[in-house]
């Protein structure tokens, strides 16, 4: 009250030019970073960058085919096990809304999508690698999966129920049987949005690092056998980046890029499934 | 009971029908309840696996895992406080960097922006969370460890003297706390300001006018009625910034220089237990070190499980209060 208007005006004009400030700050980062990856990568990148494997030090002309050729295989077990569960999960919670088992369902769900990744990867060694005595592609695809159901499993249930209820007593009215009417009604109007929250997940698992280190374990040579160590793109770069040779350190480079290209394909195909269904994105 | 029969002998294919599809629901039904119980046996199974694979160790020194900050493997001591003071540090550097950038990008985005920055400023912060970390990681070693040792550390300790405090003070190697807990900072803000601005748009529009009517500045409407308002889901945010931050492996072990010390400085290398567990996993020698490393990610799962819980208990009081 004591202080005059004029000054009031002026902290608030700050305060607000603080925001801007604040905007720019949080986004100078990512452009960064873009930037050096692509500086870096670019120069780096060339075709045999992409149908090589790695060689020894010294040794030009290596690539990380088999690394993009094995995170692709991870993913796929990924996918093949987290968006049966996640869907089916979703579908459960959208229709028992309110059962003692959806509540806990809810939250075990958050549990699990807070968990850090690499206590996800000791879980998938010791039921997967530690009795067999050797690293698998199928353990890390695994531990992929079980991050991605929680994933796959709030936006399933989110869409879900953004489909009027009309529509559902629509297809009852009409003899549709309940299963019937949940799959081939509510389920596929709810199609594009799932298919976005099951692209998010892909590009947030598609460079997770820490659960690979003791399941899919990394690779040298090609392998994409389930039950054989397997490389992954983003294992290659951790493995180059702390190496002392300059040359892998470009590597590197080049891999990040192309992996952050992978990431961002996915993540901005994402947003424009949504968008040309419902005209607006949906996080 | 005789209806119930006297379909049945009737036979008729309407009711066969009716029959099909009660047994397709109960399928349905099944499958749908089979897949939901996937979600509690997973937790329950990761803990029983870690808790399982760190028992050895839990028995053999008790709480001093976290405790003691002699970890010697060929003598058997296993104490992992520096990766415990480690995790927090660079954790609460982490928030304190981005918690009031984060909230003024949420605060930015709901009250100020032009619409046309709208979309594309979230957009670009939202991609900060979709980034690998093992990018982030690389980006810290080669861009912006050169950019501290070189530039931030000297103007930090000897043009602002804050190098007669203890916490910026020794030689500036560039792997360090600091490093470690700017990377966290830049991870954790999407994560910050996407739970913020969404709390912030459950603010109802009656609180701003009012605050407007009695003669606010835009500024005072903000920080007097908008922000209270919006206060538990807002540190709700912070949280789960804080359980990602904590949980945080490849970036960190990338950057923080692995060395398991406890130093006031953020100048200084460091430890997490995320990064001890990723370096010393596959060197692990002996079966009581590999159960050591299990307990030091038993113990991050309680940390993390606390710290998430509390989290979303603190967003669910926002939004429930909005519906």
């Amino acid at each position: 009250m004591i202080r005059t208007a004029r000054r009031r005006h002026a902290t608030s004009g700050v305060m607000i030019g603080l925001t801007y400030l604040a905007a720019i700050l949080a986004t100078l980062p990512l452009l960064l970073i873009l930037l050096h990856l692509v500086k870096q990568g670019a120069s780096s990148l060339s075709p045999s960058f992409f149908t090589n494997t790695p060689r020894p030090v010294g040794e030009a002309g290596g690539g990380m085919a088999n690394a993009i050729v094995g995170t692709l295989v991870l993913i796929g077990i990924a996918v093949a096990i987290g968006l049966p569960v996640g869907i089916g999960a979703g579908l459960y919670l959208s229709e028992k809304k309110t059962t003692p088992l959806a509540h806990s369902v809810r939250f075990l769900s958050d549990v699990l999508n807070g968990l850090p990744s690499i206590v996800i990867g000791i879980f998938a060694w010791e039921f997967l690698v530690r009795p067999v005595g050797h690293f698998s592609a199928l353990a890390g695809g695994v531990a992929l999966g079980a991050m991605m159901i929680p994933l796959v499993t709030r936006t399933t249930e989110e869409m879900l129920g953004v489909v009027p209820t009309s529509l559902r007593e629509a297809a009852l009215a009409l003899g549709y049987s309940q299963w019937r009417t949940s799959v081939s009604i509510v389920l596929r109007t709810a199609l594009a949005g799932i298919a976005t929250g099951a692209l998010v997940a892909v590009a947030r698992i598609a460079g997770e690092t820490a659960p690979l280190l003791f399941t899919a374990f990394g690779n040298q040579f090609w392998s994409t056998a389930v039950r054989e160590p397997i490389a992954a793109l983003p294992l290659q770069i951790f493995t180059y980046a702390i190496s002392p040779y300059d040359t892998w350190h470009q590597q590197a480079w080049a891999g990040a890029l192309v992996l952050i290209s992978i990431v961002l394909i996915i993540s901005i195909a994402a947003r424009f499934v949504t968008r040309s269904r419902f005209g607006a994105p949906v996080d | 009971m005789t209806a119930f029969s006297a379909r049945w002998l009737e036979g008729d294919r309407r009711t066969l029908r009716v029959d099909q599809a009660a047994i397709g629901d109960r399928f349905y039904e099944l499958i749908t309840t089979a897949a939901a119980l996937v979600i509690p046996a997973l937790v329950i199974a990761i803990a029983i696996a870690i808790f399982a694979a760190a028992w050895p160790a839990f028995a053999r020194v008790g709480l001093s895992i976290v405790t003691s900050s002699d970890w010697d493997v060929v003598g058997g001591h296993f104490g992992a406080a520096p990766a415990v003071f480690g995790t927090l540090v660079s954790s609460m550097v982490a928030l304190i960097i981005a918690t009031p950038l984060a909230i003024g990008v949420a605060v930015f985005l709901t009250e100020f922006s032009p619409s046309w920055l709208r979309q594309p400023v979230g957009f670009l912060v939202d991609l900060l969370a979709a980034i690998p970390s093992v990018v982030y990681g690389l980006w810290g070693i080669f861009v912006l460890i050169p950019l501290l040792r070189e530039k931030a550390m000297p103007f930090l300790r000897d043009t602002l003297h804050l190098g007669a405090t203890p916490f910026f003070s020794g030689a500036a190697y560039g792997p360090s706390m600091l490093a470690a807990g700017l990377i966290l900072a830049i991870m954790a803000l999407p994560y910050i300001s996407s739970v913020s601005r969404e709390v912030l748009l459950a603010v109802p529009r009656s609180q701003r006018e009012a605050a407007l009517a009695l003669g606010a500045t835009r500024w005072e409407m903000i920080h007097d009625a908008v922000i209270p308002y919006a206060r538990s889901g807002i540190i709700g945010g912070i949280m789960l910034g804080l359980g990602r931050s904590l949980g945080e492996t490849m970036a960190v072990t990338m950057v923080i220089g692995n060395r398991p010390e406890i130093s006031a400085s953020l100048f200084a290398p460091g430890y997490t237990m995320a990064s001890l567990i990723a370096n010393e996993f596959s060197e692990a020698t002996n079966d009581l070190h590999l159960s050591a490393l299990m307990a030091v990610g038993a113990s991050l799962f309680v940390i993390t499980l606390i710290v998430n819980a509390i989290a979303r208990w603190l967003v669910w009081r926002v939004s429930r209060s909005r519906s």
